[in-house]
């Protein structure tokens, strides 16, 4: 574990806020471009969900250091109105919003590792990890 | 009571500055001002202080006090300097003040602590407002510019228009592309449009959504919409979140998607001929002669 920094989201801005800075630490971790792209387009969906459904929140990242591998943790946290049914929302297509329900199962193509804790009015609590190949 | 406490800091006026500047001075070793150079801290302390003083001596804010936060704010002074120089000079005069007195209970202390409070405070407020409302326009004139930056569309010939966006989409945003979009498609009488999004660090589902809608939007007033400037991390990242673009259609590239524009339109690029093979075929002919 190196260093953990954390972007609160409150305006739509923020999302921007919170992908520069993961861009920033994932390339400084040494990922290429095509990665950087993937885990900036992940923090923003998950932000751009903190910003829609709960209004506020925060984005953690982590860089992963150990002995053989390097990667960059994603923890998204909010306490918004939670998820009632998860296994619903990670299907493609799923939305609530009119949008293009492709957030959360995308996300989780993106990324390596997905983990989410949620129950409906305790917040959610969404972690990622990529690792650096 | 009054008149006399100021007379007090009035008076003593030099020893009340040479405490003070001691005091900003050990400011100045950790902070944000150290890059700023020796004389001009020097002379803008000096100056800072006469300000105070000629607000304390006026009884009210001074015109100097407008010119001289007017001056630190084009110089690009940070806010927490002025900020942190009224708050050591209340301490600093407090602290005279109270060393002068010889009789000193809780009322003539909280009188002089009223007393201090009603010259500093005036003028922190005064410059806190400069600061806030020169950052407050500058934040509304780049929001003005960045409003006229944010959907530009070109006609760049008869019946074809490009919409090149550049930086991140929000929601806002997006709106203006598309109403944008519509109405210069209309204006125009494109057949084609055509969305350059090289310049769009991140394609996410919020952003993918707004693009769809918008080709969308135009193919319903009977246009067609290609997506061009597609680069190959963001080809990537769409596919792995499972976006459908596959609506209309889509090019690596500007140029190509120009070219794809042309043939829609039932044109295309012919080189003119060259005026060099002209000449060599006239002397090739010559010589033969």
């Amino acid at each position: 574990m190196d260093f953990q920094s954390c972007v609160n989201i409150k305006k739509e801005w923020d999302i921007v806020g919170a992908r520069q800075l993961g861009r920033d630490i994932s390339r400084k971790i040494g990922f290429g471009t095509v990665d950087q792209a993937r885990i900036a387009t992940a923090i923003s969906e998950l932000a751009r969900n903190i910003y829609l459904y709960a209004g506020t929140g925060k984005v953690c990242f982590e860089a992963l250091e150990d002995m053989n591998k390097k990667g960059i943790r994603i923890v998204a946290t909010d306490e918004g109105p939670g998820i009632k049914d998860i296994s619903q929302v990670m299907e493609d297509g799923f939305t609530t919003s009119g949008g293009l329900g492709a957030g959360l199962p995308g996300v989780k193509r993106l990324m390596d590792d997905f983990d989410i804790v949620s129950g409906e009015g305790e917040g959610t609590e969404i972690t990622v990890v990529k690792w650096l190949r | 009571m009054d008149e006399r406490l100021k007379n007090v800091v009035v008076e003593h006026s030099d020893d009340i500055v040479k405490m003070w500047l001691e005091e900003v001075n050990t400011h100045k070793k950790n902070d944000y001002t150290s890059t700023i150079s020796d004389e001009m801290f020097e002379s803008t302390n000096r100056e800072f202080v006469n300000v105070i003083f000629s607000s304390i001596e006026k009884q009210g804010l001074s015109s100097d006090l407008d010119d001289f936060s007017e001056r630190l704010i084009n110089l690009g002074w940070p806010l927490s300097y002025l900020t942190d120089g009224m708050q050591v000079f209340r301490r600093v005069v407090t602290d005279f003040i109270l060393k002068q007195s010889d009789k000193i209970d809780s009322d003539y202390f909280s009188e002089v602590l009223r007393k201090v409070d009603g010259w500093v405070d005036p003028i922190i407020n005064r410059l806190v407002n400069e600061y806030s409302g020169s950052w407050e326009h500058i934040v509304s004139l780049q929001r003005v510019a960045l409003q006229e930056l944010s959907a530009p569309l070109i006609p760049v010939m008869e019946n074809i228009t490009i919409m090149p966006l550049i930086g991140t989409i929000d929601t806002e945003r997006a709106k203006l592309i598309m109403e944008n979009l519509l109405d210069g498609v209309i204006k125009h009488n494109a057949e084609v449009v055509l969305i350059d999004i090289t310049g769009v660090p991140v394609v996410d589902t919020m952003v993918a959504h707004h693009i769809i809608q918008a080709a969308e939007a135009v193919r319903l007033i009977g246009s067609r919409c290609i997506l061009v400037g597609i680069r190959p991390e963001i080809a990537q990242t769409i596919v792995n979140l499972g976006i459908d673009l596959g609506k209309f259609p889509t090019k690596s590239s500007l140029r190509k998607g120009f070219q794809t524009a042309l043939e829609l339109t039932n044109r295309r690029i012919e080189e003119t001929q060259n005026n060099d093979e002209d000449i060599e075929k006239l002397i090739d002919s010559l010589d033969r002669e």
